[in-house]
């Protein structure tokens, strides 16, 4: 494992809630076509996280671009026992094209950890996740959480095709039941997946529903939820710039109180209350 | 004392450094002490509650961003019993910015807001003045010095006016300020700028155009400043674009007394932390005694010139 650098002018404070840290490239894996794998040894102070918090990354530029603002990508695994902190993220412009140059023992600068991780009330024994392509990354690390609670939890993983499933393993190493729906043979469909769930519920029931990454499937859950009075949480995307609620430029609409308000998905999120999102 | 010790006008700074307007909250005491600052810049507010403009609100830049973010704002009875409240903590000077869309409501607000525990008020007069078919008032001097009169009268505070890059007239703007009562000068504003997305030919921010800020608009503020200073007797606070010790350095040796960062914020959390320290070491290094030895300092190749209104 490589040494964390040390730079006096970063912020290693302990009272601080969050800090920019320097970390050390550890592997900057393939997973499939689109999505990669990128494990950082990162310093204790940046570990002590929440499943549904995320980081803000300072890329590296390339010769084709210079990404100027962080980028903020929530954590798909963390380990203060192994000093690691990883993110699976997908190439989709001059941020993570800058990410994907990484090679081992490069440094990279985080910032974090930011935002509202989820919750796991006590009642919420049976837990239903459902989740699509880079979202499934999102609720990696809650299923872990949902293990060391010792709950009950079924993940749907939608995708394009059976080789963009990610996280399968994984859920499956947490003691979750998978089930995998895909585009390619329709099982992914908004009425296959109602028929689904409905299905879950009638036969063991769900006692709460955490989903990522798709507002199809949010507006999906939210209806379901209704329907059936099972509450949920969801973490939210938008664009950001400071990452720490400061600039107000990642704003969403929620439904609260009979009325519609903004929040910033960076400070009051990313995860919400699936009710009240906009999807 | 202190080789970083400054003063803005009659306002003892224990550093120059400070963060600009619209890029510090109380959420960056989640990353460091704020009480080691020069100054606290509030984010501007208005005297009505607004929600801002729509998302898209930020775009990434080759060296900076650009905003439209539309100053949204609790307004002001939020500000009198929830923000002030939490600045009080600090024995820093607090600088309130604030902004409104005409002469009266202006004034009203800077009265409103002239309250213990308010160190100076900052103007932000880069907002559109209904009275003038939208034009902001710092476009021009006419509309600067009449804005910064009715400021002037309606607080005993130190008054900052934050100038606009968006004009043809910098040095006029910057005298109408000083000779309408402005303690200070902040030099300047993001610059109106424009980005469009190839693929779907919509702009890239929800309001269609936007105010550019970080590095890429760094010239443009040194400039300002440096014309601002060379015009006018009262102090300059430079603001554009200020992310290295270089770039603080610079712009006292441009003019100005003290600076404001802002975009950097957004991409490193810890920049004004890093700034202080790194001024510090680099005005042992080259033994200046005081960050005040730099100020108006530059070497220009000639006997100074007469400052041109206009670049182009």
């Amino acid at each position: 494992m490589n040494a964390i650098p040390k730079d006096s002018t970063l912020t290693t404070a302990p009272p601080y809630r969050c800090a920019e840290a320097l970390t050390v490239v550890r592997s900057n894996a393939v997973v499939n076509t689109d999505y990669r794998l990128l494990t950082l040894d990162a310093p204790a102070e940046v570990l002590d996280c929440a499943p549904g918090q995320f980081f803000q990354l300072l890329c590296p530029g390339t010769a084709d671009d210079q990404p100027f603002l962080r980028r903020p990508m929530s954590i798909f695994d963390f380990d203060a026992a192994t000093g690691s902190l990883r993110f699976l993220y997908k190439v989709t412009g001059a941020g993570t094209r800058g990410l994907a140059t990484l090679r081992p023992g490069d440094r990279l600068n985080v910032l974090g950890p930011l935002g509202q991780g989820f919750s796991m009330q006590d009642d919420w024994q049976r837990l239903m996740l459902v989740a699509r392509g880079v979202g499934l990354a999102t609720l990696a690390p809650l299923a872990r959480m949902a293990q060391a609670h010792g709950r009950q939890l079924t993940a749907i993983c939608s995708a394009r095709a059976p080789e963009f499933v990610m996280s399968v393993d994984h859920f499956r190493e947490c003691g979750a039941e998978v089930i995998v729906v895909t585009d390619t043979d329709g099982s992914s469909s908004p009425d296959a997946m109602r028929a689904l769930i409905e299905a879950r519920i009638a036969h063991d029931g769900v006692d709460a529903f955490y989903t990522c990454g798709s507002a199809r499937l949010a507006r999906m859950l939210q209806d379901i939820g209704a329907e059936y009075d099972i509450p949920g949480e969801i973490a939210v995307e938008q664009q950001m710039a400071c990452g720490l609620g400061m600039c107000q430029a990642c704003v969403r609409p929620f439904h609260e109180g009979g009325k519609i308000v903004h929040r910033r998905v960076c400070r009051e999120g990313p995860v919400f209350q699936l009710k009240g999102v906009v999807a | 004392m202190s080789a970083l010790a400054t003063s803005v006008g009659q306002l003892h700074l224990t550093n120059p450094i400070m963060p600009a307007s619209g890029t510090f909250t109380e959420d960056l005491a989640d990353v460091f002490d704020l009480g080691i600052l020069g100054a606290h810049v509030l984010k501007t507010f208005t005297a009505e509650a607004r929600t801002g403009n729509p998302t898209p609100r930020v775009c990434d830049l080759t060296g900076g961003m650009m905003n439209a973010i539309g100053i949204p704002s609790k307004g002001l009875e939020h500000f009198l019993t929830h923000t002030l409240p939490f600045w009080a903590r600090y024995d820093v000077p607090l600088i309130v910015s604030i902004s409104a869309h005409s002469y009266d409501a202006f004034a009203r607000l800077a009265a409103a807001v002239s309250v213990p525990g308010v160190a100076a008020i900052e103007a932000n007069i880069s907002c559109p003045n209904i009275e003038a078919d939208g034009r902001a008032f710092a476009v021009r001097a006419d509309t600067t010095g009449h804005v910064v009169a009715q400021l002037r009268e309606a607080t005993d505070l130190p008054l900052w006016v934050k100038l606009s890059p968006n004009t043809g007239e910098p040095v006029e703007v910057a005298q109408a300020a000083e000779a309408a009562g402005a303690d200070a000068l902040v030099v300047a504003n993001t610059l109106l700028g424009m980005a469009i997305d190839i693929e779907t030919r919509q702009p890239r921010l929800g309001n269609v155009m936007g105010g550019i800020s970080g590095p890429a608009i760094k010239p443009v503020a040194l400039r300002m400043t440096y014309q601002a200073a060379s015009a006018t007797r009262i102090p300059v606070i430079g603001c554009g674009g200020i992310t290295t010790v270089a770039d603080v350095v610079e712009f006292l040796i441009a003019g100005a007394t003290a600076v404001q960062v802002g975009t950097a914020t957004f991409q490193s959390p810890t920049t004004m932390q890093r700034l202080l320290t790194g001024l510090e070491d680099w005005l042992r290094a080259q033994g200046i005694a005081s960050v005040n030895d730099l100020r108006g300092t530059v070497a220009l190749p000639h006997a100074p010139a007469p400052v041109p209104a206009m670049l182009t």
